[in-house]
């Protein structure tokens, strides 16, 4: 695997290179990665991203807060899905204390985050086609995606951060017209994406810019540690909701899409597919939606409703103690993986049994998918760069926490 | 619910195949392991981590081919003082083990796996940074996150939360 080990220093060879820096501002680079590239003409030689503009210490953070207090931080990581890391973090704090989770907030949770993924891919959809010069997508599918930000902020009060995922359930009850509301979402989004593959799939331009295109093999993308649609459209059938059930994931029916060709073009098909069955597992969540409370049974964890707080003593109590001093959580440690829109995001969660947590560590899929980058992108065009950082979909909050 | 407690003697746990494997290759490599959680961890000692990395990647039973995650946790004042974790998947088996190497607080230095994984680059780059954790036979360790020129660990548990180092 000496293919496969990181280009150490980039000197330019005599007359024959010259190095390119690109980034950290470049508008293709989605957000602040920097990228140098050692360049024969137009063809890149070798290349080594540069990361860490974005560092804000989230995990040092975490060590200094209660366990409740770290979900908002959460949301910050990657910000375009949030309800992922949401999920992801309270789901690792739930298996530390053992709570059961009761069905319906179980079930709402898989359905915020599907509108999560569909979200996040219809960002990474706009932005990409963006990148290889298709404008007009961009605008199409920032449409359908101001629908689902009006969604959340129905649901949660907040657009983009928001921590509607609490330990031990969800923050709030839906609004009453919100499953009418995704209903009528679910009925005509996959017409949009029929709109979104009409402009791209069949079109020559984006065929030509995207098949072939940055290819990685199986073997190479596991080994790097790529996960996600990086690592579905190498081949590698693995989709963490499907072959490690959380959160009542095993209750849907879905497929996972795969290809083989590992270039831009299938993960682009990988991701348009996602989309579609993302949508059905909304529609199988609406259906299905369990009646019942939305909240764990667990009174020195779960913060009580407001009603209850001004009639009840215990629940006012019970209250001031979460705020002001948290709840303990048994020591040991827990590693909890759940397969956001970028790839496998893990939360490695220690505690010594106080109230903050020892340690807290996210896997950020993105920071592994990075690292794909070199070995797709070493022989072929510039241009291409440009093409495969956006097939890879990085979000530089992740990578850099 | 109460969690269940966790299983922390060696013997109850030698039929899990990670284990067994490590145990019939070198029994000096492993000097713990526990259950607890649903989730095994193998405590194996340092000079040993790269090639029980490489024999649980290659070994047919157990498929650990994929590093999910490398990361470090700082027990400090104890001794010794550092851990660091390896999360290994196995995509065949849909099976996660996690291995766990302890290091002292004077000059901690283990083996890279990057020559494992080469996956594991940023990783350890980024351990090195944030803990001061050197991986010897790692290609080009230097900072990930913080400026090249930053003093200090930052998730060091001596490193403050705010104020002034």
């Amino acid at each position: 695997m000496a293919h496969l080990t990181a280009t150490p220093v980039l000197e330019p060879n005599q007359d024959r290179t010259m190095i390119l820096n690109m980034g950290p501002q470049h508008p293709s680079t989605h957000g602040v990665l920097r990228v140098l590239l050692e360049i024969d003409g137009e063809t890149v030689v070798r290349i080594m991203p540069d990361i860490g503009f974005l560092h804000t210490g989230i995990e040092k953070t975490c060590e200094a807060k209660f366990y409740q207090q770290v979900v908002p931080l959460t949301d910050r990581i990657d910000y375009l899905c949030p309800m992922t890391n949401n999920l992801c973090y309270v789901l690792a704090v739930e298996k530390l204390l053992g709570l059961q989770i009761p069905p319906k907030a179980q079930w709402m949770r898989v359905l915020m985050n599907e509108l999560t993924r569909i979200n996040s891919h219809l960002v990474w959809l706009g932005t990409h086609a963006m990148d290889i010069g298709a404008l007009t997508v961009f605008l199409y599918c920032f449409r359908e995606r101001e629908e689902i930000l009006k969604l959340f902020e129905a649901v949660s009060g907040q657009r983009m951060m928001t921590s509607y995922f609490r330990i031990g359930g969800i923050s709030l009850e839906p609004p009453l017209d919100f499953f009418d509301r995704v209903r009528h979402f679910a009925s005509y989004f996959p017409q949009k994406i029929d709109e979104y593959e009409n402009l791209l799939t069949g079109n020559p331009i984006w065929m030509m810019r995207t098949k072939g295109v940055a290819r990685i093999t199986a073997e190479d993308a596991i080994a790097l540690g790529a996960s996600g649609p990086t690592l579905r459209g190498s081949g590698v059938d693995i989709d963490l909701r499907r072959d490690m059930p959380y959160s009542g994931y095993e209750n849907f029916k879905f497929k996972v899409p795969v290809k083989q060709e590992g270039d831009v073009f299938a993960r682009y098909m990988c991701r348009v597919a996602e989309l579609r069955e993302s949508i059905g597992i909304v529609k199988q969540a609406l259906e299905g939606m369990p009646e019942g409370p939305i909240k764990a049974d667990a009174p020195g964890i779960v913060l009580p409703d407001r009603e209850k707080m001004k009639t009840q003593m215990e629940a006012l109590i019970y209250h001031f103690k979460i705020i002001t001093e948290g709840f303990a959580v048994p020591p040991g440690e827990v590693y909890q993986a759940v397969e956001s829109p970028r790839g496998e995001m893990g939360y490695y969660v220690v505690s010594d049994g106080t109230a903050k947590p020892y340690r807290v560590h996210m896997r950020a899929a993105c920071l592994a998918n990075l690292q794909t980058l070199p070995t797709m992108c070493e022989g072929g065009l510039i241009a291409d760069v440009v093409a495969a950082i956006g097939s890879i979909d990085i979000v530089l909050g992740e990578i850099d926490r | 619910m109460p969690v269940t407690p966790a299983i922390t003697d060696l013997e109850q746990l030698k039929a899990h195949p990670a284990v067994a494997r490590l145990l019939a290759w070198n029994p000096a490599s492993v000097t713990g392991a526990k259950f607890d959680r649903d989730e095994i961890s193998i405590h194996v000692d340092r000079p040993f981590i790269r090639e029980a990395c490489a024999i649980l990647r290659d070994d047919p039973t157990c498929a650990l081919n994929y590093l999910s995650d490398l990361t470090c946790v700082d027990w400090f004042p104890a001794e010794p003082r550092f851990e660091v974790i390896y999360h290994l998947l196995s995509i065949p088996k849909k099976e996660r083990v996690r291995l766990k190497v302890k290091l002292d607080g004077v000059s901690p230095v283990v083996e890279s796996v990057t020559s494992v994984w080469p996956g594991a680059n940023y990783f350890e780059r980024e351990v090195f940074d944030l803990f001061g954790i050197r991986f010897s036979g790692h290609p080009y360790l230097v900072r990930l996150l913080m400026p090249e020129d930053w003093e200090g660990h930052p998730l060091r548990k001596d490193y403050p939360v705010e104020g002034y180092r």
